[in-house]
């Protein structure tokens, strides 16, 4: 595979820490193993490996930040030669565009991510922009984002008017990494912060609710629960994730990324499921390919889950490979929720807590448990007709729990 | 059990399940949900946790008899054989 490089954990990840190593060279990887952890804005997350090889070279220090994409060790594959360090690798037959980029000693980063954005700049030519730095909505939008001044860029648009490649050239990258200076839960807060801005920005939400009676679910969920130790109990939540992650197979356009301005179904469904964190904050790690997992290897996953996300314990793959998310209030607390979409997932399934209301069964009034589920989805992808449709699923599965 | 072993020990769960919190600042009748935050996930931990001590299978309609220090004292007392 050649380089390995700082994986991006999320849509909210510019740099990492280096932690801890637990390869050295000469050890066999194969995919999924954990190789090493990265201090991010939230928390420690185990990073993991997708392909087979050996460790060559351990290339990252220890204790550094480093930008999304620094290389961090040579790994190479049966038969593949390590890159060529001093000059730029000939065509050698390396069929990944990742092995193409050098590995460069950490110190050579550092001075990379440390160049201002303007010095990497071509002089302005003789169309120079306008004194007020004409610029495209999207080109302005960005520049913000990735903190550039706009009278450092050279604008190639018409009339000199700075456009999105202009600011995403080449040097956009070597903006200085956000130095961590806050508490942990001061970073988590703009970790939350920059995502959600980059949510409500980018992807055109709109909204679809329904109140769904879930009796049923409660007194499945009291009879099972009567008959069981605490440890193998199953939580309403559970069942949520079950109903969630069924109906998003049935609803493709639910679940999946939008990702360089095209959307990508995906194969499995990873939901991705939102955990509150004591003190504040919030994690949305994803439960892998849970539509193999039966009620109560969900709820083990769950609860897997939650743990880690606590302890600051979660994998790279659970921080990116989210492709819905379902976000429960749990059992107490408001009733209803409009949530925001985690790019570049497409869609999140808000769910309130239970309440009791009086609601009309077979034409009588009686108290039911209800909830408000409210699916917020990108209207790049989908419309009310899908939404609708996929909270039609949700309500036929919850309403027969015993079939999840 | 004593009734300050069971306090002890439900203590020793509670800060296990929730790390941040002080033992020594939770009050007698502080509600485990509405004052110390506690999810529906965290209770179930803690109950699995005090089954695993004490022996005492607390189910689903009880968990309101452990909601604070006061009653979890008077409930597993009572249960302990």
């Amino acid at each position: 595979m050649g380089v390995f490089a700082m994986p991006s954990l999320g849509a909210d990840m510019e740099a990492g820490i280096l932690v801890e190593w637990l390869i050295k060279p000469g050890d066999a990887v194969s995919r999924g193993d954990i190789v090493a952890v990265v201090e991010t804005q939230k928390g420690a997350i185990e990073i993991e490996v997708f392909e087979e090889g050996k460790v060559h070279e351990l290339v990252a220090e220890l204790g550094v930040e480093l930008p999304v994409g620094a290389p961090l060790a040579v790994i190479l594959a049966e038969g593949e030669t390590p890159p060529v360090e001093t000059e730029p690798a000939p065509e050698a037959p390396k069929p990944e565009p990742e092995v193409e980029r050098e590995p460069a000693p950490a110190s050579e980063v550092e001075t990379v991510i440390a160049a201002p954005v303007t010095a990497t700049r071509p002089a302005p030519s003789s169309i120079a922009p306008t004194s007020l730095n004409a610029a495209s909505p999207a080109a302005r939008v960005r520049a913000h984002e990735l903190g550039v001044d706009l009278s450092g860029i050279h604008g190639t648009g018409p009339g000199g008017v700075i456009v999105l490649s202009d600011v995403e050239g080449p040097g956009a990258k070597a903006k200085p990494a956000p130095q961590k200076t806050g508490t942990p839960m001061e970073e988590m807060r703009k970790a939350i912060a920059a995502a959600m801005t980059r949510a409500k920005q980018t992807i055109p939400h709109f909204y679809l609710s329904e109140t769904i009676d879930v009796q049923p679910a409660t007194d499945f969920l009291s009879e099972l629960n009567a008959e069981r130790a605490p440890a193998e109990r199953i939580l309403l939540g559970a069942l949520f994730v079950r109903a969630a992650s069924r109906a998003a197979a049935k609803v493709k356009t639910m679940n999946g990324h939008f990702i360089d301005g095209a959307f990508k179904p995906a194969e499995v469904v990873n939901p991705g499921v939102a955990v509150a964190l004591r003190g504040g904050g919030l994690v949305a790690p994803a439960l892998m390919d849970a539509l193999l997992l039966d009620l109560d290897q969900t709820m083990a996953g769950i609860r897997d889950l939650v743990t880690r996300a606590r302890a600051g314990r979660l994998r790279s793959s659970e921080m990116t490979e989210g492709t819905i998310t379902v976000s429960s209030l749990g059992e107490t607390g408001a009733e209803a929720m409009t949530g925001v979409i985690f790019p570049p997932q497409v869609a999140l399934v808000g769910i309130g807590a239970p309440h009791v209301r009086p609601w009309v069964v077979d034409g009588e009034v009686v108290p039911r448990s209800v909830i408000t589920l409210t699916m917020s989805a990108d209207h790049r992808v989908s419309d009310g007709r899908q939404a609708a449709r996929f909270i039609t699923e949700f309500e036929t599965l919850i309403q027969a729990p015993e079939t999840l | 059990m004593t009734e300050e072993e069971i306090r002890t020990a439900y203590l020793e769960e509670l800060s296990r399940v929730a790390p941040d919190i002080d033992p020594e600042t939770v009050g007698d009748d502080d509600h485990i949900q509405d004052d110390l935050e506690l999810d529906s996930m965290d209770v179930l931990n803690l109950v699995t946790a005090l089954h695993e001590r004490t022996g005492v299978d607390i189910p689903e309609k009880d968990y309101p008899q452990i909601a604070t220090v006061a009653l979890a004292v008077g409930y597993l007392k009572a249960k302990i054989k």
